[in-house]
């Protein structure tokens, strides 16, 4: 059950003179859930769109599910379910409606009213079957997207910042459904820039100006991370964030509200000292300085940091 | 593309479904389809007149002596008449006004001389045929009339086919249908695909199963049976309150109004691929709808056009179903008669369908 479900070598996609993807290179096992985490423009919603065919590529070569696209991009569209970063139902059609017009395009046929009704259920749309898409919440909405793209039962489903418009508890839910579906078998490609959800992934891609920059595991990121990280606390923080910022060995600064985090290099012997030192001399000693566990974010700012214009 | 022909009508059948749902939900558009229709026919109860030259004119000369050549010799430079066909007898050419070919025509009887020195009033030397479809071509044609006129006593008798009254909502309502068609289908379906652009819902469908053609032939259905509800609710209005003939096949005309109605809705979802917005989807719609209306003969008489606006609207669909339903509820003639205008607009639709899945396929 290792083989890959989707198979991106050199992919490279221009808009005029910008390349969104870049020869990005990927593989995606089948049964995960695979994050596809990036700063905005990194080209998660690009790559993507090459994956289901709806872009071609420029250069480069996707594979997906067995086919290679663009030559097989009609039998790939009958397999895989795209849930699109925007709501893209009928708002004028109601809930059920919606789903019954999915399950004709996908010519489900005679089973299609049954499948919609255990979606309905499924998704805990039932008492909102006749309500207008349009007068949902977003966290409905998102239901009743996921219930479209997977009517059909497809074994690769794509979705772009799923959660973007959602309050954190519907996200919970939210997520519940995808490890479902992912139990059942199913591959699943999440575009997102929440830590909380890159975190949930089996697998990660990170993604910056096109390309891949790392990919593996949560854990074994974050265990591989080039850096330590620390938080200090002390009076002034924006005059202290200035200085640490100038400190050598230091490769990021960030706030959070009178704490400052702070990523350092891995080599830097007694990091705790060397910071403190750092800060009494300019006059600001700091209250406390300690080594903290790091997370996804640390990763993404430590490989991002420093290269974006 | 291997799919089975039953599972290809079920998808077009999903999207007509679905399209008929939202429309019904649509109140403006709802509305549009009847308001349009009642509020354009209630509005045009007159008609704009203007100089008519270079009519296309029949003459059956029965006399052939040297003054019935005179005559027409005079006729021909009065400069309201184009080419001057000769025909054979008066069959023929009152076979050619039905066509459409001829607006006006002479016949001059073989005793014409005898009925000119006669100078009997109750029998005129001269008729003159008037194709009555046209209020203008009347009055020019009457200036015809005034040839050879010797103190106050006519040479001519006119008689006017079509519209013996000269009633000008007779001459307006056959155009006003497809006036009212032109905008409102067009409209229609220029809106139809931008807006499922614009509202996010493309991005979704195009990674379903859906063909673009099948998208097209989905979205267009419903509107051809809109369209003919449009006719039929025009149809009784005329002729209940302006009491305009029918006096060719009801078949014909319908037939005649299907294939304009997919003229117009393949215009459409041609705008409808190159627009980036309902808001542009709406303007390049009037930019179309303008020149129909002014050139297509509707409006203003077609022989009053210079050359160059005359070729223009041979391009526009209008202009042929303003001749298809003249022809057909005016003059009473059948399709094998007009058979040219609905090759004209069947050669648009296909073209402009053509069109419309190249643009669609690029922007995949």
């Amino acid at each position: 059950m290792t083989e890959a479900v989707i198979e991106a070598r050199a992919l490279t996609r221009r808009f005029g003179a910008v390349r969104a993807v870049d020869g990005l290179d990927l593989e995606v096992p089948r049964g995960v859930i695979y994050g596809l985490l990036g700063p905005n423009g990194s080209g998660k919603s690009t790559a993507i769109r090459l994956f289901c065919g709806l872009l071609l590529p420029d250069a480069g070569e996707v594979r997906v599910l067995g086919e290679r696209l663009p030559e097989g991009a009609e039998a790939v569209r009958r397999r895989i379910g795209y849930m699109t970063q925007r709501f893209s139902l009928y708002e004028d059609l109601t809930v059920r409606e919606n789903l019954l017009f999915v399950a004709r395009v996908y010519g489900l046929g005679a089973e299609g009213p049954a499948r919609v009704e255990a979606a309905l259920r499924a998704y805990g749309l039932a008492e909102r079957a006749g309500q207008f898409a349009g007068t949902l919440s977003g966290g409905q909405k998102q239901r009743l997207a996921l219930a479209a793209v997977t009517l059909h039962r497809p074994p690769l489903l794509f979705l772009d910042e799923p959660t973007a418009a959602v309050d954190p508890r519907s996200r919970r839910d939210f997520w519940e459904r995808l490890f479902e579906l992912a139990d059942g078998g199913a591959t699943l490609l999440v575009s997102t820039h929440y830590m909380d959800e890159a975190e949930r992934c089996h697998r990660l891609a990170f993604l910056d100006r096109g390309r891949v920059v790392m990919e593996g595991e949560p854990r074994a990121l974050i265990e591989a991370l080039p850096v330590q990280v620390l938080e200090v606390d002390c009076a002034r923080p924006r005059r202290a964030a200035a200085v640490l910022a100038a400190t050598a060995g230091v490769r990021g600064v960030s706030q959070l509200g009178a704490r400052l985090r702070v990523l350092l290099e891995r080599d830097v012997a007694e990091p705790e000292a060397h910071l403190a030192r750092s800060l009494t001399a300019a006059g600001l000693p700091p209250a406390a300085v300690e080594r903290v566990r790091p997370g996804l974010e640390d990763v993404f700012v430590a490989h991002t940091e420093g290269r974006r214009p | 593309m291997n799919d089975g022909w039953r599972l290809r009508l079920q998808r077009i059948g999903a999207i007509v479904y679905k399209e008929l749902r939202q429309l019904r939900r649509d109140r403006l558009t709802f509305g549009m389809i009847a308001g349009i229709p009642l509020i354009q026919i209630l509005l045009f109860g007159y008609a704009i007149n203007t100089d008519v030259r270079g009519l296309a004119a029949g003459v059956v000369d029965l006399a052939g002596t040297q003054l019935s050549r005179r005559l027409v010799a005079d006729a021909e430079a009065s400069q309201v008449l184009g080419e001057v066909v000769r025909l054979p007898d008066p069959a023929a050419l009152e076979a050619a006004l039905r066509r459409g070919e001829l607006r006006l025509g002479l016949i001059i009887p073989a005793d014409f001389e005898r009925r000119l020195a006669e100078a009997d009033p109750a029998r005129p030397a001269v008729q003159l045929l008037i194709d009555g479809t046209d209020p203008i071509v009347g009055n020019a044609a009457r200036a015809l009339g005034e040839l050879w006129a010797e103190g106050g006593r006519r040479v001519f008798a006119i008689l006017t086919r079509f519209n013996p009254e000269r009633r000008s909502s007779v001459f307006v309502v056959p155009g006003l249908i497809g006036v009212i068609l032109t905008m409102t289908m067009v409209l229609f379906t220029a809106v139809a695909i931008v807006r499922e652009r614009e509202r996010g819902n493309l991005e979704f469908l195009i990674t379903t199963p859906v063909a673009a053609a099948e998208l097209m032939v989905g979205k267009v259905l419903p509107y051809i049976g809109i369209g003919l509800i449009q006719v039929t609710l025009v149809l009784a209005l005329a002729v209940a309150l302006f009491h305009v003939p029918v006096n060719g096949s009801l078949l014909d005309l319908y037939l005649a109004a299907g294939m304009f109605i997919l003229a117009n809705l393949t215009l459409g979802l041609f705008i409808s691929t190159v627009a980036q917005s309902q808001f542009q989807a709406m303007q390049m719609t009037f930019f179309f709808f303008l020149p129909s209306v002014l050139l297509s003969g509707f409006m203003f008489t077609f022989e009053a056009m210079p050359a160059a606006a005359r070729h223009l609207a041979e391009l526009l669909p209008l202009t042929h179903f303003v001749r298809l339903s003249r022809g057909i509820l005016l003059r009473g003639a059948g399709l094998a008669e007009l058979w040219p205008e609905l090759a004209a607009l069947a050669g648009f639709a296909a073209a402009l369908l053509g069109l419309a899945l190249l643009r669609f396929r690029k922007r995949l």
